[in-house]
């Protein structure tokens, strides 16, 4: 969850890219459902290679870059990660790791922390092919509490998260009691955003609003048990809200993403955005690609936006929420995100809850993540 | 507020990275995911918090830099916001 926990103190729409966000490979281990991957990832290009990783760290930082996180796929997959690690912590980043932990044994996280990192995200996501699977699966269990055990032992703070669907929101008093078992000090409890995989996957998995009524109720709970000892953070799902989410803080306002084929994004999801035509790190700086490219000026500032949107009080505010839910929704990346109930689209998001709430789901099959079925759907 | 005594020597709070940047002209505060950028005398405060000072030589320090007196309010109040959020920790 790298959303809005940076904020720019001034209005210069052209400041640095504080938050660099490095995908480092789409491979994963992993099939879930609700990956937020592009379901195109078998079609794109090859990898970047350890001195191309290391020329983005060295631009970014030299244009103020100081938060990066490195995600994919599943990063430890890249034998190169700690030579990653080593080189940005040597540049002064602050460095996230976020992991499913698999592939997290003791001398990588040992090899990790001499390296300098500074912070690891562990999800928790279903690992096997049954949903149900989720909370009883012993061996994901155990995986998890072994790494769990020894991001403690390197004296990291516990980070947890664990997205919410329809198939696993009501285990939440559960998963919050797994949870403190491990010693999780943080929890995120993010329920699906529908985009990758999730969009896909949407009807099956979009909890009914009665769901995520009783989740936060279990949650509220378990925070009053627990007191100051573990930090639950609870992300509503924005179907359900009035008021877009000020998405990436405005496209090309605050955040950079590198996917592993070197394209450069203002989110890690605007791949899917045919207006935007994205610079690729092999051909261009990332100067020029953060301050001149068109890609990353095109959702700048408002002249894109349209009604309701460009006249609207709010629009300082959540800068007319997310374009690829726009996008997703309505055709139109430019339109306001159809969360927002000034939205002309507003109906297609309550539509959608009100589906959710009659409970129709499960009639079509889940689509797992994987190579050949993002061959197939691409 | 809690009091901060006059002998604590406050650093900078685990999980948190103060440094220098530049293209911000600011001391930043890093945490998991998130970032605070200090205003000039935050910045000159926390940079002097290293563990090893006591909260009367910090102020001591800050006067004699800026060629002012009586910062010690000022200085002990901030330490204790800083405390409550976790920037700062005192260790016994």
């Amino acid at each position: 969850m790298i959303e809005s926990r940076i904020e720019r103190t001034n209005d210069s729409r052209s400041g640095p890219p504080l938050w660099l966000l490095l995908e480092l490979t789409y491979r994963c281990p992993l099939h879930c459902v609700y990956c937020s991957n592009p379901t195109e990832f078998a079609h794109t290009g090859d990898e970047l290679g350890t001195d191309d990783w290391i020329r983005v760290l060295r631009e970014a930082r030299a244009l103020g870059a100081v938060q990066l996180g490195l995600s994919g796929g599943e990063p430890l997959l890249r034998d190169d990660l700690e030579q990653i690690v080593s080189e940005a912590h040597a540049l002064g980043f602050y460095i996230n790791l976020i992991t499913s932990g698999v592939g997290l044994n003791e001398s990588r996280i040992g090899a990790l922390k001499a390296a300098g990192l500074d912070h690891i995200q562990l999800s928790f996501q279903d690992s096997t092919r049954k949903m149900n699977d989720f909370l009883s699966s012993t061996r994901t269990f155990d995986l998890k509490s072994q790494v769990a055990a020894l991001i403690k032992r390197y004296d990291y703070p516990m980070v947890l998260n664990v997205v919410l669907h329809r198939h696993n929101i009501d285990h939440v008093g559960q998963i919050l009691d797994m949870a403190q078992q491990m010693g999780a000090e943080y929890v995120e409890l993010a329920n699906t955003q529908y985009y990758g995989w999730a969009w896909l996957n949407r009807e099956q998995l979009m909890p009914s609003r009665e769901q995520v009524r009783r989740a936060e109720e279990m949650t509220n709970r378990f925070r009053k048990r627990v007191g100051d000892r573990m930090k639950v953070y609870f992300v509503v799902p924005d179907y359900f809200e009035r008021r877009p989410k000020a998405c990436m803080n405005g496209l090309g306002s605050v955040f950079l993403t590198v996917a592993p084929d070197g394209i450069a994004l203002p989110c890690h999801a605007a791949r899917m955005l045919p207006d935007l035509t994205l610079p690729s790190v092999r051909e261009a700086s990332i100067g020029w690609i953060w301050y001149d490219s068109p890609g990353f000026n095109h959702f700048r500032g408002d002249a894109w936006m349209k009604e309701p949107c460009r006249s609207c009080p709010e629009k300082g505010r959540d800068f007319g929420g997310c374009r690829c839910q726009a996008y997703l929704l309505t055709g139109d990346a430019a339109n306001a995100d159809p969360v927002c109930d000034l939205s002309p689209h507003h109906h297609l998001v309550t539509e959608a809850a009100a589906h959710a709430d009659r409970g129709r789901a499960g009639e079509k099959p889940l689509i797992f993540r994987d190579h050949r079925k993002s061959i197939a759907v691409s | 507020m809690r009091d901060v005594s006059a002998t604590a020597k406050p650093l900078v709070g685990r999980g948190f990275r103060l440094q220098w940047e530049p293209a911000q002209s600011a001391h930043v505060l890093l945490y998991p995911e998130g970032m605070v950028k200090l205003n000039r005398s935050a910045g000159e405060i926390m940079s002097r918090c290293d563990g090893q000072h006591m909260l009367t030589e910090i102020v001591a320090d800050l006067e004699r830099t800026f060629g002012i007196t009586g910062l010690t309010d000022d200085v002990a109040a901030f330490v204790s916001i800083a405390v409550e959020k976790k920037w700062l920790e005192i260790r016994a």
